[in-house]
């Protein structure tokens, strides 16, 4: 047998190992029942828990489950990105997983682009979900017309933001369990104060700034403007629903959490 | 220092200013190594050589300096000073097609999944330019009947040989194996061998960390043996420690009474002994130091 180093054929791309990866972290999460209850699942329980149990008026014919849809989602994107993302990796980390990865000849952009796809995939079964689940127990109305758009850019927006703050927190847990402990309260409690499961406008005004700071207000406040009739945009705290500063305050999350990443982000445990 | 009178018999690499230079022809060529934590070298210039096709076990006790050592080679690790090269690659620089050389089968074991083990191998294969073909390093290491078990659903061997399955699947021509039987029963250990010695004949390269020494003893070319975080010695199994030419003990039965006398030329002695007894000499036996023997003795001295 030779032992001198024969040519080899080249690398796979950049692309290819990408799809790779993608189709592994598909696998990966929808074969995980924990992951697929508590990611998926779980915001469709909160949408027909609270959305029976809540029965209040808001003004001009919205009832609680349309109010509700706007934050159910903006729930269903943060589980999506932010936990799905912290959680998972911190076990991948703590188990060996990344370890591995590194030290094979994988390209460590393919990696992310697995995870971007999961994101992808997660994100929208959740909507899908959510959204069927909203017109045929609740008659919700649609957004129509221009509102998608936002819809879209709003989600894309925040499932981005969440993502990266997510990969960066992930960085933060000893382990899966731990991640879990911290991101799920962090993430309930962000919820809470962003008027994601009762009307902003009944959330304390210190809460509303404190809120104001994070992304997930700004998330829920862009999804109520696609499924909030705009004259109850006066109930927000500008009076408006704040479109640009929506944009620009995701826009700027997502350089941090990037910023994050590239700081934090390790292949092994310490 | 006791060194010298330790290893009388075999080569102490020399540590110091006139260092060799790095061997361009052998698959790990290392000099001068330093990696500190702290205030604590973990490793304190070392220095080693493994040649293409060998199989190469590193033994020491923890904390030696064993891991770190793997795992600067690995590229997961930076080094504080010296010089390494693994195939002809400072691992501080090595890329992609670096690491495609390269097969590792971590301490830690690849982690928990929700793939199938054919799934696992196909991904990981597809990451190289050449792989070899997962069906067939599953027949390799005996997996072929859990090509559709998902990984977490193997026992404790099954997980290990999937370890060394995915490290071999790229075709590796150095493949490192940290403590690959820990948690084996004997049987498994047995057939995680035979896998060893086959992969041995398909040219492959190995770097064998294992606290057992029989295991070391039955695979390895040589054996090197490292303790505070310099390689104490380097020999062929049976050399280590001055082994082959130690003074065999030979022991038997007169008079009523258990024998024994340590000799530098056993079959003389043993020839001198049978002319003595009219037919068998009464429960005879020969001994060397075992490799346990001297590789306890090296690491009690240094500790």
């Amino acid at each position: 047998m030779s032992t001198t180093a024969p040519e080899r054929a080249a690398l796979p791309s950049v692309a290819r190992v990408s799809r790779t990866r993608a189709g592994v972290e598909l696998k990966e999460f929808f074969r995980q029942r924990e992951s697929v209850v508590f990611t998926l699942v779980f915001p469709v329980i909160l949408l027909l828990g609270l959305g029976a149990v809540l029965d209040y008026d808001l003004g001009s014919g919205v009832d609680f489950p349309q109010y509700f849809m706007a934050g159910v989602i903006a729930a269903g994107i943060v589980g999506a990105s932010l936990q799905n993302m912290a959680i998972h990796i911190a076990g991948e980390r703590s188990d060996g997983t990344l370890k591995a990865l590194a030290g094979s000849p994988m390209p460590k952009s393919a990696y992310f682009v697995g995870k971007v796809a999961q994101v992808v995939a997660v994100t929208i079964a959740t909507l899908l979900l959510l959204l069927v689940v909203g017109v045929l127990v609740f008659g919700i109305d649609l957004p129509t017309g221009a509102d998608w758009v936002t819809f879209a850019w709003v989600t894309v927006l925040g499932a981005a933001a969440c993502t990266l703050l997510g990969i960066a927190v992930s960085s933060l847990a000893r382990n899966s369990r731990s991640a879990s402990a911290t991101v799920t309260p962090i993430a309930l409690v962000l919820e809470f104060i962003s008027g994601v499961f009762m009307p902003f406008d009944q959330v304390p005004g210190w809460l509303q700034d404190v809120a104001a700071v994070f992304p997930v207000k700004w998330l829920a406040q862009g999804l109520r403007s696609v499924f909030l009739p705009d004259s109850l945009a006066a109930r927000e705290p500008a009076g408006s629903w704040e479109l640009g500063t929506v944009a620009v305050v995701l826009a700027v999350w997502c350089v941090l959490g990037l910023l994050l990443c590239i700081r934090t982000f390790r292949w092994q445990d310490r | 220092m006791q060194k010298d009178s330790l290893l009388p018999t075999t080569r102490t690499l020399a540590a110091g200013p006139e260092r060799e230079p790095l061997d361009p022809d052998a698959a790990i060529s290392i000099r001068g190594l330093v990696k500190r934590y702290g205030d604590r070298a973990a490793v304190d210039g070392l220095d080693l050589d493994i040649r293409r096709g060998e199989i190469f076990a590193l033994l020491g006790p923890n904390g030696a300096g064993k891991t770190t050592t793997v795992e600067i080679c690995e590229g997961y690790r930076d080094r504080d000073a010296g010089e390494v090269r693994v195939l002809g690659v400072d691992p501080a620089r090595g890329g992609r097609r670096w690491k495609a050389e390269l097969g590792i089968v971590l301490q830690s074991g690849a982690g928990d999944s929700q793939l199938s083990v054919r799934e696992l191998l196909a991904a990981q294969a597809s990451y190289y330019a050449d792989p070899r073909d997962p069906d067939e390093v599953l027949e390799l290491v005996g997996l072929t009947e859990k090509a559709g078990a998902r990984g977490r659903t193997l026992s404790g061997g099954q997980r290990r040989r999937l370890d060394v399955a995915l490290g071999i699947v790229g075709r590796p021509r150095l493949l490192f194996l940290d403590e690959p039987t820990t948690g084996f029963d004997p049987e498994a250990r047995r057939q995680f061998w035979s896998l060893i010695r086959s992969l041995r004949e398909l040219g492959t390269t190995m770097l064998l960390t294992t606290h057992y020494l029989d295991e070391a003893e039955e695979l390895a070319d040589r054996v090197g043996v490292i303790a505070h975080g310099q390689l104490a010695e380097v020999a062929v199994p049976t050399a280590l420690g001055g082994r082959g030419t130690a003074p065999a003990v030979v022991s038997w039965t007169e008079g009523g009474a258990r024998r024994t006398a340590e000799t530098a030329t056993p079959t003389a002695f043993v020839a001198e002994l049978a002319a003595r007894f009219p037919g068998e000499v009464p429960d005879l036996a020969v001994s060397r130091p075992t490799l346990e023997d001297v590789y306890l003795k090296m690491i009690g001295d240094r500790s």
